[in-house]
């Protein structure tokens, strides 16, 4: 396969059987494996389509710098876009996340200012509007507001999913700026609509919940309810379980918000073979396992894998 | 029927700090009108005009209410519930 950049590279990625982990041979589960996109995450793809938006638009001209909130990912490919199309970026990321993001976005040029652990994301998004506000030459693409995010699931992540699985009856991804199931989610209304779209959103430790008032709470602007036909709730240690599983019997390394994300999906497949009806359901793996190493989810017990993640923004 | 109730930090200054209650009641409409008996105030954090609050989300089994039937869902003997403050991922 050739491609006339990196940047044209993103997407396309591969959807693969899981012949072990399907309960039988009518309800089958399939991993559209993200992790093979240019920076190892299903982000690359919000990134890229988030930055040719603002360039069309206008927002962003040669040389800008970019702000961003983001646990990670999300930074880590803007870095990346950023690096090829010239621009500089500043990341506001929470201090509980691993010590590889922090590197990799060093690597990749990005600088990265810290928001306090406590009230994780939520701290993340706040300082970076205050920044926005302070330095109004910077362009803050805001993934968790922006349509381009959605749309290149729409325009991509869906049709991939379709194309090579027409048999589709489910689709499973984590829910963090809504991004990926939004996008997904409306082109399987539009295109395929009895495709069931379920949402895994990550419970982490309670100090990510240590808000000071309800208020402050947080629901992405992407977000549209409508689209999804049930949401679930995944701890870390269903999380961390799967994760092992996805690794033990498919051989797959994956990220602890994949282990989640396939909680869900061996939930939907165990009520599809309860209930006899066939079921085709595909997954994302959002990101590889390498920058979780340090953290030990690989290492020792279930129970100690667990303990080494909490209060961490694993997803 | 008594269910288990998993509190936010953020509504523990309600139970005394308990993380975990137990309230009665078949549906979750219910359980929350015996959650604010025993702990009086904790109701109208949860529940407004509107029903269940913008920043509420509360899980049966780990299942959002809000995709199953929201304050009338049933629940069954051994169900627990999950309340959480909506926050930011990604």
């Amino acid at each position: 396969m050739r491609f006339d950049s990196l940047l044209d590279s993103v997407g396309h990625t591969p959807l693969v059987g899981l012949p072990r982990l399907s309960p039988s041979a009518e309800v089958r589960l399939w991993a559209k494996l993200e992790d093979r996109n240019p920076t190892g995450s299903v982000k690359d793809r919000a990134a890229l389509a988030m930055v040719l938006d603002a360039e069309r638009s206008g927002v962003l001209t040669p040389g800008a710098t970019l702000l961003e909130p983001t646990s990670g990912n999300t930074g880590i490919s803007l870095a990346m876009v950023a690096k090829q199309r010239g621009y500089q970026l500043v990341c506001v990321m929470p201090e509980n996340t691993s010590a590889e993001r922090a590197q990799l976005l060093a690597i990749w040029g990005a600088k990265v200012i810290y928001s306090p652990a406590a009230g994780g994301s939520n701290e993340a998004v706040r300082v970076a509007k205050g920044l926005a506000a302070e330095n109004p030459d910077w362009v803050m693409l805001y993934q968790y507001g922006n349509p381009a995010n959605a749309l290149a699931h729409y325009e991509n992540t869906g049709p991939e999913l379709l194309a090579d699985l027409p048999s589709i009856t489910h689709f499973v991804a984590g829910l963090g700026t809504t991004g990926t199931l939004m996008g997904v989610g409306r082109f399987f209304r539009d295109n395929k609509p009895d495709v069931s779209i379920v949402a895994a959103e990550p419970r982490y430790g309670e100090l990510v919940y240590g808000l000071r008032n309800l208020d402050e709470g947080f629901i992405p602007e992407l977000y549209d309810e409508t689209l999804l036909t049930t949401r679930f709730s995944v701890g870390p240690s269903d999380a961390v379980r799967r994760t092992r599983e996805l690794l033990e019997i498919e051989g797959i390394f994956a990220g602890v918000s994949t282990g989640a994300i396939l909680h869900a999906a061996l939930g939907i497949a165990s009520k599809a073979v309860a209930a006899k009806e066939p079921a085709d359901i595909a997954f994302i793996v959002c990101d590889g396992g390498w920058k979780y190493l340090s953290t030990g989810v690989y290492e020792g017990t279930l129970d100690e894998a667990e303990a080494a993640i909490e209060g961490q923004l694993w997803a | 029927m008594s269910i288990e109730v998993r509190i936010p930090t953020i509504l523990r200054p309600y139970t005394s700090g308990e993380k975990l209650v137990r309230a009665q009641g078949v549906t979750l409409e219910e359980v929350l009108n015996d959650l604010e008996v025993n702990y009086p105030g904790i109701g109208e954090r949860i529940i407004d005009e509107n029903g269940l609050r913008r920043f509420i989300n509360i899980y049966v089994n780990d299942e959002d209410v809000r995709f199953l039937a929201g304050l009338q869902s049933v629940l069954g003997e051994n169900d627990s519930i999950t309340i959480l403050p909506a926050v930011a991922g990604g």
